[in-house]
């Protein structure tokens, strides 16, 4: 098998392995480091991540598809996720809806033929206090009104917004550094055999 | 009435970096846990119990009677439920974000009290920022020694690792919750056997708590159960961070002293909720999540009280309050809310998942104009199929209490805006203005 990851991807994720008494408890963060990586979930990192958590691409995909944050499909760079529950809804985010969709000329569960951005319908993403909220790859914005939406849609095409709103960046920017399983300050040296 | 109260789980949230180690050092942090690693961990626990710390997460169970029903065993592990989805709710996410360290220093507390060598905070995928907040804080928190091996110096050593979840409100559920920590689809376990206190993660006992709980720890061990206790009255005791949106003039979150507080309070004082958006009149709210059964105008002097809301046919639940004004409409909200536990079943049971979907589809036809007067009972047959009698709280036929909250906004939509109902049946559309002409489609 040919190597997924990068280098320093790989590395990362055998860390992350590390961390749990059982690898396949890594399963899901591993498919977010690949998603970190490539923008979605593909099948030679399936492959690579059940090689690391002891178990089968099947089983990875099988449990990745459970998961409304796992693509393992195409996404587009920008995954716009508008919250239509009870809050949101009560505070026109329907409409909202409505114009995100003329907007990006996509319906919601589509991706632009540029593969710029991928419009979803979300559940409640609890922000309701500032509703309808929005968030961009995980990343809360203010975008809760026609004009602002548009504003933001712009931001994100010209790319202005990279260090903001990184591509599926659930677990790229900070990692655990400190008390490693293995390491010096780790209180699991001898637990693990 | 609005108390002297002390905000205990928000109180740093006034500065602005109140997620740092230097800032929570600054404000009294980690004092707590010095305190309990001198203190034997039974009477650690003895001071939650007569806290009498009601749990968080939504069920209400006292967090010092739970620990106390662990499995004696080689290996108990604790589970912080930082997971989050109850629609409405938004306090986790605001302490995870804004308090990270409050909630290690928690998780370390009450893994010493009950002997867990190692912690799992679980926190839903969606907040990315909270996880980076968390995971930053982990770091720093080895690097100050309240983590990691021989805390502060004591014979107590604890590992806490940071979980990502991945869009899945099911695995807010405790046992759905372990299956996720454990790498694989949340479906709930059966129980019994499956409860974690006896079979948890990996087959050993452990113990689940809500991160709001855990949130409150510190200040009980720093003040004392009794402190705790002589908040609130009865058995809810302290104060509690309530969610308020919807029609509302000033949503947000507010850290109330329990059963002193009335909703009426929650949603009018100027200081708090400010009474209802644009001026507008109150027609309903829900009190304790979108599993919660409505309440009227005529509930609003209830207190925020576990038993008192219970009484009234319903529940405090996750602790966040919806308001609905004249302008909303009973059906459209009813709708959305039973679309959410349709998309969100697991599909374990029949009744859920079927129901869930029927429920969904006749909803629908009726606020898009196409229901027929016959719904009416049919709604009510498939809410008895999902919790028989369709009474507070709900008998149960499925694996988790998912299947069974289905019913609540449904019969609550229906026995107190009946009319409503007909008028979209008869005249073959919503009443309300702004009904979108094509609501989102599947899912
Ligand atoms: C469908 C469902 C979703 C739940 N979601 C959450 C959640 O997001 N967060 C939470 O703390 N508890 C949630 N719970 C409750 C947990 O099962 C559990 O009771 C709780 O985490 C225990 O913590 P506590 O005793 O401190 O409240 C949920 C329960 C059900 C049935
Ligand atoms: S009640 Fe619904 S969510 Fe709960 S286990 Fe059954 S099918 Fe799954
Ligand atoms: S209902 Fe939309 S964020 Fe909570």
């Amino acid at each position: 098998m040919t190597a997924h990851f990068s280098a320093e991807n790989r590395a990362r994720a055998e860390a992350l392995v590390a961390l749990y008494p059982q690898s396949r408890s890594a399963l899901v963060p591993l498919c977010h480091l690949a998603q970190a990586q490539d923008g979605w979930l593909c099948a030679e990192a399936m492959e690579e991540i059940a090689e690391l958590c002891g178990t089968t691409p099947a089983e990875v995909y099988g449990t990745a598809t459970f998961y409304d944050m796992l693509h393992t499909e195409r996404v587009g760079r920008h995954v716009i996720a508008i919250c239509t529950n009870i809050a949101c809804l009560l505070a026109g985010a329907y409409e909202l809806v409505e114009h995100a969709e003329r907007r990006l000329g996509v319906r919601c569960g589509q991706t632009t033929e540029d593969g710029e951005f991928t419009l979803e319908e979300a559940e409640c993403l609890a922000g309701c206090d500032a509703a309808p909220c929005v968030q961009v790859n995980h990343r809360f914005v203010a975008a809760g009104d026609a004009a602002s939406f548009d504003a933001l849609v712009d931001e994100l095409a010209k790319g202005r917004r990279r260090q903001e709103v990184p591509r599926h960046g659930v677990l790229c920017r900070i990692e655990r550094t400190v008390g490693l399983p293995g390491s010096e300050a780790s209180p699991r040296r001898q637990a693990r055999s | 009435m609005l108390t002297s109260a002390p905000r205990i789980v928000t109180s740093r949230l006034d500065h602005e970096d109140s997620y740092t180690l230097e800032r929570y050092l600054a404000t009294g942090g980690y004092k707590a846990l010095h305190k309990a690693l001198r203190m034997k961990p039974e009477a650690v626990a003895a001071e939650v119990n007569r806290a009498n710390l009601l749990g968080r997460g939504g069920a209400g169970f006292p967090a010092g009677r739970k620990w106390s029903m662990l499995r004696a065993a080689e290996t108990t592990y604790l589970v912080v439920n930082g997971d989050e989805s109850e629609p409405a709710t938004f306090k986790d996410h605001l302490l995870i974000e804004r308090d990270p360290h409050q909630i290690i220093e928690g998780a370390a507390i009450a893994a010493y009290a009950v002997g867990a060598r190692l912690a799992f905070i679980f926190c839903r995928g969606e907040f990315a920022l909270g996880l980076e907040r968390l995971t930053a804080a982990c770091n720093e928190a080895y690097e100050h020694g309240a983590l990691g091996g021989r805390i502060f110096g004591s014979t107590f050593s604890l590992d806490i690792v940071v979980h990502p979840g991945a869009g899945a409100y099911i695995c807010g559920e405790e046992t759905a919750l372990l299956e996720s920590l454990e790498g694989k689809r949340g479906f709930p376990r059966i129980k019994p056997p499956n409860f974690p206190a006896a079979i948890g993660l990996y087959g050993e006992p452990t113990v689940v708590n809500n991160v709001e709980t855990i949130s409150a720890l510190p200040w009980i061990i720093q003040n004392g159960g009794d402190a705790f206790a002589a908040l609130g009255a009865g058995t809810s005791t302290g104060t509690r961070l309530f969610a308020l949106s919807g029609r509302v003039a000033r949503p947000g979150w507010y850290e109330l002293e329990m059963s002193k507080t009335t909703f009426r309070d929650l949603i009018f004082d100027p200081a708090l909720g400010g009474g209802i958006a644009d001026g507008g009149e109150l027609k309903a709210f829900i009190p304790g999540g979108v599993s919660a059964p409505w309440l009227g105008p005529d509930s609003l002097e209830i207190g925020l009280d576990q038993e008192a809301v219970g009484r009234a046919g319903s529940m405090l639940g996750s602790g966040s309050v919806v308001v609905l004004d004249q302008t909303s409409c009973a059906v459209r909200a009813a709708w959305r809310i039973t679309r959410f536990f349709w998309r969100e079943s697991c599909g374990q049971c029949t009744p859920c998942r079927e129901g869930g979907h029927w429920l969904e589809k006749i909803l629908r036809r009726i606020e898009e104009g196409d229901g027929r007067f016959s719904d009416l009972d049919l709604l009510m047959d498939v809410c008895d199929n999902l919790a028989p009698g369709v009474s507070w709280p709900p008998e149960q036929t499925t694996i988790c209490v998912l299947g069974s909250s289905i019913p609540s906004s449904v019969a609550s939509a229906l026995r107190m805006f009946r009319e409503e109902f007909a008028t979209h049946i008869r005249t073959e559309e919503c009443p309300f203005a702004g009904a979108p002409h094509e609501m989102a489609g599947g899912r």
